[in-house]
């Protein structure tokens, strides 16, 4: 009942405000309820998962491997948790930015479905289920990216649609070599079921494939083109919301696949996936050195993030996998947090564009630190969370004598600061190049407040998690103990050890 | 479209087919046939209406815009799915309310339940999603000075 | 019959890729579809080919009787027609109207969003 529960709210939730999509008050209500029930429930489910460890259910009452189950273990409910949250977030942010024509276009149907594929993809235990999903996702980003028709976002949704396209026939190629070399889709079964496969290049195939359909979901080094092609093109709420779940969903799907099902491919893929984080991480944040415009920098930047993510999967020890997991958490909360404090500051100044606005500091220096604490948590800097989660993998790499990648990972923070102090110079220290067509803009104390409020939310958690990290770091070592030692999940979803 | 015989067979041809599409909706318990296909071929009726007459025309007779067909279906899916959870079984498990075990050892009743339900609501949705981009094609090559999205 | 349908599959797929290659949105959704129909031949030869009876239950009985064809990949390439289907709709609907907006169909002169002033 409570596996099933985010989804079917988050589904129940989009087809009530499709319904009432010609009354906005009625539809706004029914969002922001939507929200905060998912979010109770991803609370209620997590609690569950804390206490009885990974958890699943048979859909249907056919039991796995004839049914389709959803498992829950902590990595897949710490997921779900920081989905709700940014669900929250997005739902009040929307207030204050999303027009009334995108509103009733269904603005919020498409957000709930979107909020449903990703829940589904975080709790099913099937891979064909997975792709299912991750699908759902797709057709609801593809609505919102598009939401309000204007130029840059149909060229960007074009780039867009077509590699995410690209990538999910890999997934699905995938899906159907490995079916064809098993005989099950479910993810518990294939952890014993892929090492028996006598073909060694049936595995290592199957997991380069996955590794390209998941890599391009996540926007890893060669294949990250659509990210900073799209991502700024939207609403702000939207690329705020892309940033914490799209992109994620390609990460869980990675760590889950490796870490469950292709582990003991681990040593012949580790190289590679070294060397694409390694890349991811490089190449991420000197795109964003070279960029201009406050949406662009940070989309460039997610990619450098994503990197680190890898990093941590790729050097595959436990401590590693605390450091990717941790590294999710913060890099979803913080990264949406700074598109939107990014909304903000563009609908201050008029312009997105770094060399077009500035004065921020004088005129609103509360923003400047609502921009501040996140972004400086994004480099690194003690106290924030994300130094602890920067810390852990670079720990990790340093452990596991991979100096290189560590001191990769080190200078690529340094490289996070420029960018950082690039939007913070630029759009709060300079002067505005034109202080009295800025002043003009202003926002009414209504509007303010529902763009803020999310704002202020996310950075709170982010200080918050910093200042307070050791019990999230308990969770976190236990989540990444389950992922390494799969036998509890393996029980809760197929009854017993095979 | 201005064909006095594709008027004209359209008006014979839709209901055969909608009806046809009922058919298969319901065969689908024990034969093949079921939700999907039956929508498929209900959309094919609506479609060829909406050529002999046009999308306006048919989106008046089915009533409902095409999108809240494919929402509403949605629900219904989703409503049978939660179905077999509000009597403490699985989501999705199929329930026969009408349905079970007779004295001689067979099954009596009949077979109507969630399972149904759920084959309705696969049903409206593919009418309705499939109808959604059909209309929405045939829209963007009626009027292609219309530049926004919106519609 | 599988070697038959692995050639077709790769047939296909360097079909797609050839299609795909070309800057002409168009063709590369031409590309796509014809990709996506190669995913789908592979997860239908994953099921194993074999003459069979369809998978039907009797009636009055609880199995079927004597071989019949696996239904799973069926139902999985079913699915993944489904939505692929859906995707490729969408897709199309995109670029129709990114021809209209931006009044191309080829991949290198579509900027609007990253444009070359810019040093992007």
């Amino acid at each position: 009942m409570l596996l099933t529960a985010p989804i079917i709210i988050s589904f129940l939730t989009a087809i009530a405000c499709f319904l009432a999509r010609h009354d906005r008050v009625a539809q706004r209500w029914l969002s922001l309820l939507g929200s905060i029930a998912l979010l109770i429930a991803s609370f209620l489910l997590a609690a569950e998962v804390i206490r009885h460890g990974p958890i699943a259910a048979a859909m249907g009452g056919w039991l796995p491997p004839f049914g389709i189950v959803l498992v829950a273990d902590l990595f897949a409910v710490s997921m779900v948790v920081i989905s709700a949250i940014i669900a929250v977030t997005t739902t009040i942010y929307s207030f204050g930015e999303v027009t009334d024509g995108e509103e009733r276009f269904g603005f919020h149907t498409l957000l709930h479905s979107l909020l449903a594929g990703g829940c589904g993809a975080f709790l099913t235990g099937d891979i064909f289920n997975l792709y299912v999903w991750f699908e759902v996702m797709l057709i609801a980003s593809f609505g919102l990216l598009i939401l309000g028709g204007r130029k840059e976002q149909i060229d960007g949704a074009v780039k867009y649609v077509v590699l995410n396209l690209i990538s999910t026939i890999a997934f699905l190629t995938g899906i159907g070599l490995i079916y064809g070399a098993t005989g099950t889709l479910n993810m518990a079964e294939l952890r014993d079921a892929i090492p028996a496969i006598e073909n060694d290049t049936v595995v290592l195939t199957t997991a380069v494939i996955f590794l390209f359909g998941f890599g391009v979901k996540a926007a890893l080094f060669p294949v990250f083109f659509w990210l900073p092609a799209s991502y700024h093109t939207p609403a702000v709420v939207v690329s705020s919301l892309f940033t914490a779940l799209m992109t994620k969903v390609g990460v869980y799907a990675l760590i889950r696949f490796f870490t469950l099902m292709y582990d003991t491919q681990m040593p012949q893929m580790q190289t590679m996936l070294l060397i694409i984080a390694a890349f991811t991480m490089v190449v991420g944040v000197l795109g964003a050195a070279a960029q201009n415009s406050i949406r662009r920098i940070l989309a460039f930047h997610s990619v450098s993030q994503i990197g680190y993510i890898l990093l941590g999967l790729a050097i595959f020890t436990p401590l590693a996998l605390v450091g990717a997991i941790f590294f999710i958490i913060h890099h979803i909360v913080v990264k949406a947090n700074l598109f939107l404090v990014g909304g903000v500051m563009t609908r201050l100044t008029g312009s997105e564009d770094l060399a077009k606005i500035g004065g921020l500091w004088r005129r609103t220096p509360w923003l400047a630190v609502l921009f501040l604490l996140p972004a400086l948590s994004l480099a690194g800097l003690p106290p924030f969370f994300g130094f602890w989660a920067k810390l852990v993998v670079i720990q990790a790499s340093f452990e596991a004598d991979a100096y290189l990648y560590g001191f990769i990972a080190l200078f690529v923070g340094l490289l996070t600061m420029y960018s950082m102090s690039k939007i913070w110079m630029e759009g709060f220290w300079k002067a505005h190049p034109n202080p009295s067509g800025a002043a003009a803009l202003s926002l009414s104390r209504n509007e303010l407040a529902l763009l803020v409020a999310p704002i202020v939310l996310l950075t709170v958690a982010t200080t918050a998690l910093g200042l307070f990290a050791s019990p999230f770091f308990d969770i976190a070592v236990q989540a990444a103990a389950q992922l390494t030692e799969t036998d509890a999940y393996v029980r809760a979803v197929l009854g017993t050890l095979p | 479209m201005n064909s006095i015989i594709l008027t004209a067979a359209a008006r014979i041809l839709t209901p055969l087919m909608i009806a046809f599409s009922l058919f298969i909706l319901l065969r689908g318990h024990n034969e093949p046939g079921g939700g999907f296909i039956g929508g498929l071929v209900g959309a094919t009726g609506f479609a060829l209406y909406a050529k002999a007459t046009s999308v306006k025309e048919t989106i008046r007779a089915l009533r409902l815009q095409p999108p809240t067909i494919a929402v509403l279906g949605l629900g219904a899916a989703l409503l049978a799915g939660m179905w077999g959870q509000f009597f403490g079984d699985a989501f999705l498990q199929g329930m026969w309310p009408f349905y079970g075990p007779g004295p001689d050892g067979g099954t009596v009743g009949l077979p109507v339940g969630s399972v149904l339900l759920f084959d309705i609501g696969v049903y409206l949705v593919v009418i309705g999603s499939v109808l959604t981009i059909l209309f929405a094609l045939e829209d963007d090559v009626a009027h292609p000075d219309r530049l926004d999205i919106e519609d | 019959m599988e070697p038959a349908l692995a050639i077709l599959i790769g047939v296909i797929v360097a079909a797609s890729l050839y299609l795909m290659l070309s800057g002409n949105m168009v063709r590369f959704l031409f590309g796509l579809v014809l990709l996506s129909n190669a995913a789908n031949l592979v997860i239908f030869v994953g099921g194993r080919l074999t003459y069979a009876a369809p998978p039907l239950v009797p009636e009055g009985l609880y199995a079927p009787v004597g071989v019949v064809a696996n239904a799973l990949p069926q139902a999985l390439v079913l699915t993944a027609i489904v939505i692929g289907f859906g995707l490729l709709a969408f897709a199309l609907v995109l670029v129709h109207r990114a021809y209209q907006v931006l009044g191309t169909v080829e991949g290198d002169d579509m900027r609007v969003a990253e444009p070359r002033a810019d040093k992007g």
